[in-house]
């Protein structure tokens, strides 16, 4: 684990924290989905690599899974998904974007303090890497949290799941079946979701989380 | 030197009588401002051969005051230093008013204060025991508010007279509790002996609480700023320039005093408190002032920006302390009192320019201003200086502060502790933040005030200042690019300091090559401001003279661009509220909830539209004013025992004994 | 001898980046031009503007004050004199331990503080809406410029630019997270301080779409032309700063033959040349945004740059 992978593997796990961030940053929802397919590729990427330096091959099936779905199939249905709902197209934020950095400026200081104190006997790369991969699953939280429309809280969610999968690859020995298992768990997770949002166009002609708070039974 | 420095301040002592006495005369104001300016500057002198000769400190002991304790005064290298700028203020602002003071309507009501607010000022900063430090500071408040309120008829001095008064008390209440904590059971009062006795941790604790309320109050941290900007600005300009220059100097020398000095040894946890306040401060502090358009409300705001950047220095220093990283202790320190001198010399001479407008056209809205370079060129001239060098601007001095502030942040991730660890980022992003806003806030009041085209009648037809007073402003311009040009010589001048309260100090400067300052080490940073101002002025004659020679020198006069209409009224041009408009749609959306609305009058209507900007002051709302509606209404609960029966009154009497008598019995 | 090869050294590198300044904007605007199927000016327009510019009267509002007239001169002391200290083709100049990367950036807010008072100086609405907007951009830019700073100095040990072009070029410096993070950031601030597309347009005809040529529209002859040659001057000096720290491959260390030193200005031009392709390109394929967006992008390199600094501060492999 020499300098230069070390430095590889950093590099590849801080540009999962900066597009994570460029995620949060953009406000239309076509450019958030190639945002998202960009996260997914940095993330096969940053996967492949520690098939490499790890020596495990079955790494590469994750990678390779990473790559298909969720860097081309996803942001793909969901592009559909948004022409045939015919959803707005502007994504409205809870606070403005300023905020929004700072959070998540704030977010990744608390998960660098957390990680590298709790796993102080732990190897470097590993805890580093763990902080990265936590920062990012903070931030998809965020991202769900300050989002009004709910295709932008999906890809929040999915990013989330990335961090996940950033999280299991560093950590050495994550085992093939796991990985299959999250994935289907997504996948299912994300038809449920699909088909809901489908209902709930159907009904109430809109997937404004806010508006659709209208139409809740009790009213406190 | 000590009894040279008593002597002065005695002298300013009875000048103030005096003035009280004869103060209607016609020659009453030369008089005071000229034996001020003299006793200062014999004081100067005095302070300023104590300090670069590195004497030992001097004590004395008179026999005033308490009875058992009398008066301790001390003169060591800290004093020494604060006292060098508490006089060079008191004399550059005693010469502007030997000009200024002639426009003074109510002379009667100033003359007397003044001489006695300097010789407070000069007592609290020799006082070495906490009887004669805390009635100097109270006389000091006192002195300061008379003046303030000396305009008395204006109904917003009254107003931030009270409000100063009130705060002053506080403040006052925090340092009394702070030296009480020191002094301890037996009553430790002088200085000497609060020194030797060594603290218990949550003693230490409350000391810094205590000296953070009440010499930061003084001094004008976030939250307890909030009669700065109402008492500076009330008071006459060198008054102000005074108070914001270098009364909260005092403030700053108090609490160095208080925590560096006799507090001990700090917690690793005190610098985390006193860098978040000071962060808080800083930013806080430009954006209040990119928000005003009264000139010298702008200008107290601004102070607080700078007294953040010193704490932020203090704090940096308290930090590597408690670490033991003694060298980096001393550049932050130095950095922190290197930027004390510097903002007494370019706020002085910024509120001088402040006063000279105000005298010049009677107003202090810059809204109503502009095209004064025009009228006024020499003011305009030396109050660009006091700009460029407030807004940190190579090679002008206030760069060198903040450059050496930058250096002591950079060696600060060998700090062990996780909270400073992402604290001093944070810090240095809001530093940097801070020093371009205050650029940005400068252009604004330059621009508005002196640049453009007269707004009113009074800017059109004001006169330049008067000799003394251009006098005192050019001396502290010429400080100003002094600083900036040869910082070696006055960070040598501080090592004395630094050694009396961290025991190193920063590498002597003097021997660096072509006079550049080396805060570390040569392989790591440096910076040469007599080079960086050399080859700008080389630059910039040789391009003026090569183009005047090779290419046209010819220039001629015409009306400006004005896109086909005519005759524009100096009313379309930019005011202040309008060019702070992009940075207040940024910040002051969040921080104060601004909110812009229009008033479009129906069409046919003949009414102009309106802009109306709104702002809510944050602090404000969030502390004082619950503050003031909670001590309201418990008033007016307690206000019943106005109206008690005679029994009742007397029940209140005999449970008060009684409950005494108790606790007599119990404790003993 | 070794003193007076050093000083013709700095001098020769002073001379460099002025003569090559205007080269380089034309340049960009060629590349433009042909990204867009036009012909486009030829590379040394901006040379023959510069010169007719010098030699046509200067046609003075009638509020401008001495302050408008002295302007143009310290705009172009400042550009200058930070210009000089960016290593080009040789780290180790002369006088680079007199102002570090912190002063390089200090002097030329000092350049801009004075262009924007000078917007100020005529009175009318146009120099109020380039100087009020310039401010507001160079408040969130220079924040993030200083943390880009801070980065860089954590990783090489030292603030001086000569000393950070060569840590950079050795290669104990590794592929840093910061370093990535700082070299997007400071890309962003770049275009930032420059005016280029999609904060500014530096080709507007339209006022309201105006910051740096609103500042300067009142400006005219001679002054003019320096004020053009210190934004060219500008930009060769920030695509040099990104080329002698991100790209430091061909940059001769302090104690080079002369031969040597002639790759080494070959390897500087053709960074140059990259630099301005890749910027036209940039150009060409982005939209300007909309004023209030610009806080929004500036904002993000801030943070960017804060959070390269909080990674140093946290751990030293990052």
């Amino acid at each position: 684990m020499s300098g230069i992978s070390f430095d590889i593997a950093h590099l590849l796990a801080g540009s999962l924290v900066l597009v994570s961030f460029l995620e949060l940053y953009q406000d239309r929802l076509y450019a958030l989905l190639n945002v998202y397919a960009l996260h997914a590729l940095v993330l096969a990427a940053s996967v492949a690599w520690q098939a490499f330096v790890q020596d495990a091959p079955h790494l590469y099936v994750t990678a390779v899974i990473a790559l298909l779905f969720k860097a081309i199939v996803i942001p793909v249905t969901l592009h559909r998904l948004i022409v045939r709902l015919g959803i707005h197209r502007e994504i409205e934020t809870v606070v403005g974007i300023g905020p929004t950095m700072l959070a998540g400026m704030g977010l990744v200081a608390l998960s660098m303090v957390v990680m590298l104190r709790v796993t102080q006997s732990a190897d470097p790369l590993a805890r580093e890497d763990l902080a990265f991969a936590l920062a990012v699953v903070l931030l998809g939280l965020l991202m769900m949290v300050t989002r009004r429309n709910a295709v932008s809280q999906v890809v929040g969610f999915m990013s989330l799941e990335n961090g996940l999968v950033l999280a299991a690859t560093g950590a050495k020995g994550m085992p093939l079946v796991v990985e299959i298992s999250v994935a289907f768990s997504i996948l299912i997770a994300f038809i449920v979701i699909g088909i809901f949002l489908f209902r709930i166009r159907e009904r109430f002609d809109t997937i404004d989380v806010q508006a659709l708070d209208r139409f809740r039974g009790e009213r406190r | 030197m000590l009894t040279i420095v008593l002597t002065c301040a005695a002298a300013l002592l009875l000048l103030a009588p005096l003035a009280a006495v004869f103060g209607r005369g016609a020659a009453a104001t030369p008089f005071v401002y000229g034996a001020s300016s003299i006793a200062s500057a014999v004081s100067l002198a005095a302070a300023l051969m104590q300090l670069l000769g590195a004497a030992a400190p001097e004590s004395l002991t008179l026999p005033l005051g308490v009875p058992w304790l009398g008066s301790h005064f001390r003169l060591d290298a800290l004093s020494a230093f604060f006292l060098v700028v508490v006089d060079l203020g008191a004399l550059s602002a005693s010469v502007f008013a030997l000009g200024y003071g002639r426009h003074e309507t109510a002379p009667s009501r100033v003359l007397p204060f003044y001489p006695a607010f300097l010789a407070a000022m000069t007592l609290v900063v020799v006082a070495d025991d906490a009887f004669t430090f805390l009635s100097s500071w109270e006389f000091m408040s006192l002195t300061s508010w008379a003046m303030v309120i000396s305009h008395h008829r204006v109904p917003e001095n009254t107003r931030a007279g009270y409000v100063y008064l009130v705060m002053a008390g506080f403040g006052t209440l925090g340092l009394l509790l702070a030296f009480g904590l020191l002094a301890g059971p037996e009553g430790l009062y002088t200085f000497a002996q609060m020194r030797s006795a060594h603290p218990s941790a949550l003693l230490g604790a409350l000391t810094l609480a205590l000296a953070l309320i009440g010499a930061g109050s003084k001094a004008g941290l976030v939250p307890l700023h909030a009669w700065l900007p109402l008492a500076h600005p009330a008071a006459p300009s060198h008054v102000s320039a005074l108070m914001s220059g270098v009364m909260t100097k005092v403030a700053v020398y108090g609490f160095v005093r208080i925590v560096f000095d006799l507090a001990g040894g700090s917690s690793w946890w005190w610098s985390i408190v006193v860098l978040t306040l000071a962060g808080a401060t800083t930013v806080m502090g430009v954006l209040y002032a990119l928000m005003q358009h009264d000139l010298k409300r702008l200008l107290a705001y601004h102070t607080v920006e700078n007294i953040g950047i010193i704490f932020i220095g203090l704090g940096l220093a308290l930090a590597f302390k408690a670490h033991g990283m003694v060298f980096a202790a001393a550049l932050a320190l130095t950095a922190a009192l290197l930027h004390v001198f510097n903002h007494s010399l370019f706020k002085s001479l910024l509120f001088f320019g402040a006063g000279s407008v105000l005298t010049a056209t009677g107003e202090r809205d810059m809204e109503h201003l502009g095209g004064l370079i025009h009228r006024m060129p020499r003011t305009a001239f030396v109050v660009l200086i006091g700009c460029a060098a407030i807004s940190a601007l190579p090679p002008l001095n206030g760069f060198v502060s903040e450059w050496l502030t930058f250096q002591a942040i950079l060696l600060s991730p060998e700090l062990p502790s996780w909270g400073l660890k992402l604290l001093v980022p944070a810090v240095g992003a809001l530093l940097a933040l801070a020093a371009a806003l205050a650029a940005a806030c400068f252009v604004k009041a330059y621009g508005v005030t002196f640049l453009g085209r007269p707004r009113t009648p009074a800017a059109e037809s004001a006169a330049e200042t008067d000799t003394y007073s251009l006098a005192a402003m050019f001396a502290l311009a010429g400080l100003c690019l002094l600083v900036g040009i040869l910082p070696g010589a006055f960070i040598d001048a501080l090592a004395p300091v630094s050694t009396a309260l961290i025991g190193e100090h920063m590498p002597t400067q003097i021997g660096a090559q072509w006079l550049s300052i080396v805060p570390i080490a040569a392989s790591r940073s440096s910076y040469d401001g007599l080079l960086v101002f050399l080859f700008m002025v080389i630059s910039g004659t040789l391009a003026a003279s090569a183009i005047h020679r090779l290419a046209s020198d010819r220039l001629r006069r015409a009306p400006a661009w004005d896109c086909g209409y005519p005759d524009a009224s100096p009313a379309t041009q930019y005011s202040a509220t309008s060019f702070a408009q992009p940075i207040r749609r940024v910040f002051g959306t969040i921080v104060f909830r601004a909110r812009e609305r229009v008033e479009m009058p129906a069409p046919g209507d003949a009414k102009p539209a309106r802009l109306k900007v709104e702002l809510h002051d944050p602090i404000w709302d969030t502390v004082y004013a619950p503050l003031a509606v909670g001590v309201g209404v418990v008033a007016d609960r307690l206000n019943r025992l106005q109206f008690l029966t005679i029994r009742q009154f007397l029940t209140l009497v005999f449970c008060t004994l009684v409950v005494l008598l108790l606790v007599l019995a119990i404790w003993s | 001898m070794v003193l007076i090869s050093d000083f013709a050294i700095q001098g020769a590198q002073m001379l460099l980046v002025l003569l090559l300044a205007p080269l380089f904007t034309g340049y960009v605007r060629k590349v433009k031009a042909r990204l867009l199927r036009r012909q486009g000016p030829p590379l040394f327009q901006p040379y023959r503007d510069l010169v007719r510019l010098a030699r046509k009267d200067v046609v003075l509002a009638e509020s401008a004050s001495w302050l408008f007239r002295i302007v143009p001169y310290i705009l172009f002391a400042a550009t200058w004199v930070a210009a000089s200290l960016v290593p080009t083709f040789r780290t180790g100049l002369m006088f680079s331990w007199s102002a570090d990367l912190i002063a390089i950036t200090a002097l030329l807010g000092s350049g801009r503080f004075f262009l924007a008072l000078a917007g100020m100086d005529v009175g009318t609405s146009f120099g109020g809406i380039g100087s009020s907007r310039e401010v507001m951009i160079a408040s969130l830019a220079e924040p993030a410029m200083i943390m880009i700073v801070f980065t860089l100095a954590l990783i090489a040990g030292s603030t001086q630019l000569s000393t950070m072009a060569a840590f950079m070029a050795s290669p104990a410096v590794g592929l840093r997270v910061s370093l990535g993070l700082g070299l997007i950031a400071l890309v962003m601030v770049a275009i930032a301080e420059n005016g280029r597309i999609p904060i500014d347009n530096p080709a507007t005809h339209l006022e309201l779409t105006m910051v740096h040529e609103a500042m300067v529209l009142e400006y005219s002859g001679r002054h003019l032309a320096l004020i053009e040659l210190s934004s060219s001057l500008k930009l060769v000096l920030y695509v040099s700063l990104v080329a002698c720290l991100f790209a430091p491959w061909g940059i001769e260390s302090a104690g080079a033959a002369v031969p040597t030193l002639a790759i080494g200005v070959a390897a500087y031009i053709g960074k140059l040349a990259v630099g301005g392709f890749l910027l036209a390109v940039f150009e060409t394929s982005i939209a300007k945004m909309r004023v209030f967006r610009v806080a929004d992008f500036l904002g993000a390199a801030l943070m960017l740059g804060l959070l390269a600094t909080l990674l140093r501060f946290v751990s030293g492999s990052f």
